[in-house]
């Protein structure tokens, strides 16, 4: 990369920041993790039930998106630091399609959860019944907890990752852009790790 | 002589200085509010937290006076007992998070950690300023819900009283906190990548002052432990909210999830609370024993090992819970293992006074005081840290003067030394001396009489959060109230005599102490950009010579050469 | 005690253990604290500026830095500390695990009272009579917030957590009365929430007992419930439902479907009846309902105590005797 030790710099300020901010994530979303399975524990056949009602082509049709999505971005990355920038411009928007896709799909699962009555709000009425219903309700308020947590910070990765195509397309500073990028590629791999552990835990566990 | 009244002497017998022709100071830029408002300098951000914090803690301590007012009789006679709830609980939340969290970090923290270090400012001043921004909009949002219509729960927020059954603003304040939370996180942020990147040449890890180190171990906690705090509370206000969550027994939940979520932050935010003040104990310390610090290696592993075993003890404050047994005993044996770094600590700053050249102005007295009294308070800890002896004292008044003791006693006193220490350096100013002794020793006596009859009052099986109480109590209750009556008075004195020194004070010179640490190597006050050249990193921390105490630090050598 | 401090003689066997674990840190940490503080105040003195006296730092003095003072007074607080912890952990360990045959008391904390039942039913609010000399086990339950029972002079003390049962035991050792408090913030009248415990000699309980207004037991009320919810409908030996036959099994330790074991305790009991589905027995199919939310925390105190006289062995000794 041919840099000024100047750019260098700030850009390795700003990287060592993202880093401590991906740690308050991770500890951010680990209360979500071990208040999930604390309840597990204390309703384990009614959390196996429930979450039956997930729907597992969905989850996993966005588990390969996602996957993918952390792909393009991290090779558009790669590209910028080889000077290519034409393949970032291609690589940037299919890594924000990708992750609006995963959000598509995850308000159309939400759509299916509302029409199957899967909503555990007490003024709403919740379709499943079985000898532990109010574990069942509480799996399905973990699921949307986490999941909804998980989108919010998918929405900001899809800004932030609109704001490098406009960056990369101006080209006003590319020695800056090339670390601007990665540092967006770390924040989105960190949505995408937080969802490798929420897809096993609320789509899998019961179907093995 | 005391070093600064050699400091007033030379200032009064100096001549008189030709206009210097650019020298200004982070002072002069600008003196309307928008220059203050918009500033990304952290001298001034520095101020700007000073003032809001000043304020928040004067609020918390009107809610205390109301406290120690209503307990001075049994009877509840002077409010009601809803009313007393959420006075307690306005002073919990007022004072952990509006005054105690931010105050040495976001004060001291942000005005010396770039001059200590040698650089111009933090590593993001724009984050800086955002997150005093974040902090002010927070705590008043939350102080204007506790005074429109209060919070019963306690700061504490145990489920499922809050969740379910308290009629308070309790979602108000939640998101309040959380707002502060954020700010707390990114201060951390901020001084943890200013640490590692910004150090001038030459400035290595083990030469830099004990009070980097804590600031940056404080910032390590700030930053993963607040996370845990601000979804606990995002949980905590959906359920309230919404009728549905984890943590309340009717709905399938467990009361006891939400304590261990809660105390994995509380309890490293008491560390938080105090390492600051370790830090800042160090730096006063070694300067008015005229010594360099017992031990400089083991105070900095002490640091790192008080915050990182300072995440594993949280279960302490739940021994009687009904938590496994097995989890108590765990829990129990950290405790009593965290406090070694802690007892460290106090040997070495008394070892510090072996063969110093001691003088006894108001930053020394403060922080002797801190000592002394975080040595209490910490030993009472080792009470509570034991199973069978917290069954009794747990939830007593014995724990009320335990957290007071290191947080007042402790916490409080060194913030206020290290005012008094720096207090030349960021406002170019001396302070009154007598005065600021006097203080000192009044918030000495006034604390001691206030919270140590606390102890005695736990021990005696008096409950806390209690608006009336047994009649057998109320000779000790008596007395913590009159103490109180004098604590306060020790508060504001300092609100005067410093307020009078920024206006009629004596000008300061750059090094009234003859201190070691580069913020002294600069003018009082600094200028903008902190340095007009790179300052030169010490040959080793806290150069001091006791034998030759007016000499500057480092001088020794070129003495001896 | 000095007038200064209000009586906290201990009245109770674990108090007196604990007073001597508490004196002998107060003990301990005192003469530290001492010393430090002589330390500190000595020093300030002789090293005060103004003081000529010899503050050359050479090798031979102990300086800025003394690796053997160092390891010192590490290892003599860390064993200092790992003596209490285990005096203390030991202690606890006793503390959590009652004596066979106790005295049992049922009680129920709710804002903001606590309301006590004696094994033959006699009920009391906010105040607990018991014989001295005797091991007493409380059963807890809220009906609402986490309250905490704490008796100063027996220097004990448990939270009461709703959705689970809470044991707590002691043994007076001294007549008299004692005061009761709630030791866990619950609501507006927290500090209200008290009363006392009052030991007596034990035949002065026996008469006390038998002279107060008598209901049926609580074993006597959950066999009542027990029919009425219909539990003996599927808990008998030849109905259509294949459950597990209570008679005899509290106190037992019996196999889980997942392949545990678990003793058959209050706890046990009380899940089984609200959260049938978390530890089903071995053998036996997940079919049980769930009774949360159609049994209060009394009903639930009455169905223990019915069961536990099914297994008249382990109970422990009911109504009536000296």
């Amino acid at each position: 990369m041919n840099a000024t030790s100047a750019t260098v710099r700030r850009n390795t300020d700003e990287e060592v920041g993202l880093w401590v901010f991906l740690a308050t994530e991770v500890l951010f979303f680990s209360v979500l993790l071990f208040g999930y399975v604390v309840t597990r524990i204390h309703h384990p056949q009614a959390f196996a039930l429930a979450s039956k009602h997930t729907d597992i082509v969905l989850g996993s049709v966005n588990t390969a998106v996602l996957l993918t999505s952390s792909l393009t971005i991290a090779l558009s990355s790669v590209s910028l630091e080889m000077g290519r920038r034409r393949a970032a411009l291609w690589l940037l928007p299919a890594t924000l399609v990708l992750g609006a896709t995963f959000l598509a799909l995850k308000f159309l699962e939400y759509a299916h959860d509302i029409h199957e009555q899967l909503v555990p709000l007490p003024w709403l009425h919740f379709s499943l019944s079985g000898p532990d219903v109010a574990g069942e309700r509480l799996f399905f308020y973990m699921y949307f907890v986490m999941t909804g947590a998980h989108a919010v910070h998918l929405i900001v990765g899809l800004a932030l990752v609109a704001a490098m195509i406009v960056k990369v397309a101006r080209n006003e500073n590319p020695d800056h852009s090339c670390g601007a990028v990665e540092l967006t590629g770390l924040y989105w791999h960190l949505v995408d790790i937080v969802w490798i552990f929420l897809y096993p835990m609320l789509y899998l566990i019961s179907r093995t | 002589m005391t070093s600064l009244s050699a400091a007033e002497a030379a200032s009064a017998t100096a001549p008189a200085m030709p206009a210097p022709a650019a020298a200004s100071s982070y002072l002069d830029e600008g003196f309307n509010l928008w220059s203050w408002l918009t500033t990304k300098d952290h001298k001034r951000i520095a101020i700007l937290y000073a003032v809001s914090i000043t304020a928040f803690f004067f609020l918390g301590g009107a809610a205390a006076t109301l406290i120690r007012l209503e307990l001075a009789t049994p009877q509840g006679d002077i409010v009601s007992a809803e009313t007393y709830n959420k006075i307690f609980t306005a002073h919990g939340v007022i004072m952990v998070w509006f005054f105690l969290i931010p105050s040495i970090p976001a004060t001291l923290g942000n005005f010396l950690l770039p001059l200590m270090i040698g650089a111009r400012d933090l590593a993001f001043p724009r984050l800086n300023l955002l997150s005093w921004y974040l902090y002010v909009a927070g705590a008043l949002f939350t102080v204007g819900m506790l005074i429109a219509g209060g919070v019963d729960t306690g700061w504490t927020f145990y489920t499922p009283f809050s969740t379910m059954f308290s009629s308070t603003y309790v979602v108000y304040a939640l998101a309040g906190v959380f707002v502060v939370g954020f700010s707390s996180i990114l201060t951390g942020l901020n001084f943890i990548v200013t640490t590692h990147r910004l150090r001038t040449a030459g400035l290595t890890w083990f030469r830099l002052p004990l009070f980097v180190w804590a600031i940056y171990a404080t910032s390590l906690i700030l930053v993963l432990a607040t996370p845990v705090l601000a979804m606990t509370l995002v949980l905590l206000a959906l359920e309230r909210l919404f009728g549905i969550g984890i943590f309340d027994p009717a709905l399938g939940g467990d009361p006891l999830l939400f304590q261990h979520l809660f105390w994995f932050y509380s309890h490293p935010a008491v560390y938080i609370m105090v390492l600051p003040a370790m830090g800042v104990a160090s730096e006063v310390i070694t300067c008015f024993a005229r010594k360099p610090v017992f031990g400089y290696r083991m105070m900095a592993y002490a640091i790192v090992a008080i915050a990182s075993i300072g995440f594993l003890v949280w279960g302490h404050h739940m021994f009687v819970s009904g938590q496994s047994m097995y989890a108590g005993m765990t829990f129990s044996l950290l405790s009593y293992l965290v406090a070694i770094p802690s007892a460290i600590k106090v040997f070495n700053w008394t070892a510090t006074l072996y063969k110093g050249s001691i003088t006894f102005d108001a930053p020394m007295l403060y922080l002797l005081g801190f000592v002394g009294l975080f040595m209490v308070g910490g030993m009472t800890g080792l009470f509570l840290a034991s199973l069978a002896a917290d069954v009794h004292l747990t939830d007593t008044y014995f724990v009320v003067a335990h957290f007071h003791y290191i947080m007042v006693g402790g916490s409080v006193m060194a913030y206020l030394g290290g005012i008094h220490y720096w207090w030349p350096k960021v406002t170019g100013r001396l302070y009154p001396e007598s005065w600021a002794r006097f203080a000192a020793i009044l918030i000495f006596a006034g604390f001691n009489m206030t919270f140590f009859p606390q102890y005695l009052l736990g021990v005696a099986g008096m409950p806390r959060r209690y608006h009336q109480y047994a009649p057998e109590f109320q000779l000790l209750n008596v007395l913590s109230s009159a103490g109180a009556a004098i604590l306060a008075l020790g508060y504001l004195l300092p609100l005067v005599y410093l307020s009078w020194s920024l206006m009629r004070g004596k000008r300061a010179p750059p090094n009234p102490w003859n201190a070691a640490g580069l913020e002294w190597q600069t003018a009082s006050p600094p200028p903008p950009h902190n340095f007009d050249s790179p300052p030169a990193p010490p040959r080793k921390p806290y150069d001091y010579d006791p034998t030759r105490p007016e000499a500057l630090p480092g001088s020794a050598a070129a003495a001896q050469t | 005690m000095n007038i200064l401090l209000p009586p906290t003689s201990a009245a109770s066997a674990f108090a007196g253990k604990v007073d001597a674990l508490l004196w002998t840190m107060t003990a301990v940490t005192g003469f530290v604290a001492v010393s430090i503080i002589t330390l500190m105040v000595l020093f300030s003195v002789r090293y005060r500026r103004a003081a000529t006296v010899d503050r050359r730092i050479g090798p031979a003095t102990i300086g800025v830095g003394n690796h053997w003072l160092e390891i010192t007074w590490i290892c003599v607080p860390l064993a200092i500390f790992v003596a209490f912890y285990v005096w203390g952990a030991r202690l606890y360990f006793d503390y959590e695990n009652p004596p066979l045959a106790p005295l049992e008391i049922d009680i129920v904390a709710k804002q903001w009272m606590w309301k006590l039942e004696q094994p033959n039913g006699r009920r009391e609010i906010n105040e607990l009579h018991v014989p001295r000399g005797r091991p007493v086990k409380l059963v807890l339950s809220s009906q609402d917030v986490i309250h905490s029972f704490y008796v100063p002079a027996f220097r004990v003390k448990r939270d009461v957590v709703p959705g689970r049962f809470a044991i707590l035991w002691f043994t007076p050792t001294v007549t008299g009365r004692y005061h009761l408090f709630c030791a866990e913030y619950c609501g507006t009248n927290h500090s209200e929430m008290g009363g006392d415990i009052v030991v007596m000699e034990p035949q002065a309980y026996s008469r006390w007992l038998e002279h107060g207004a008598v209901q049926p037991t609580l074993a006597q009320r959950g066999a009542a419930l027990y029919r009425q919810l219909g539990c003996s409908g599927c808990h008998t030996p030849g109905s259509a439902i294949h459950a597990p036959d209570l008679d005899n099994l509290y106190g037992r330790t019996v196999p889980l479907s997942n392949g545990s074991f678990v003793k058959v305790d209050e706890q046990y009991v009380r899940d089984s009846i609200v959260q049938p589905s978390r530890d089903v027995a071995a053998g036996y199919r997940d079919e049980m309902p769930s009774f949360a939310g159609r049994v209060s925390e009394e009903d639930l105190l009455e169905l223990v105590a019915y069961i536990k006289s099914m297994a008249p062995a382990q109970a422990p000794e009911g109504a009536g005797s000296p």
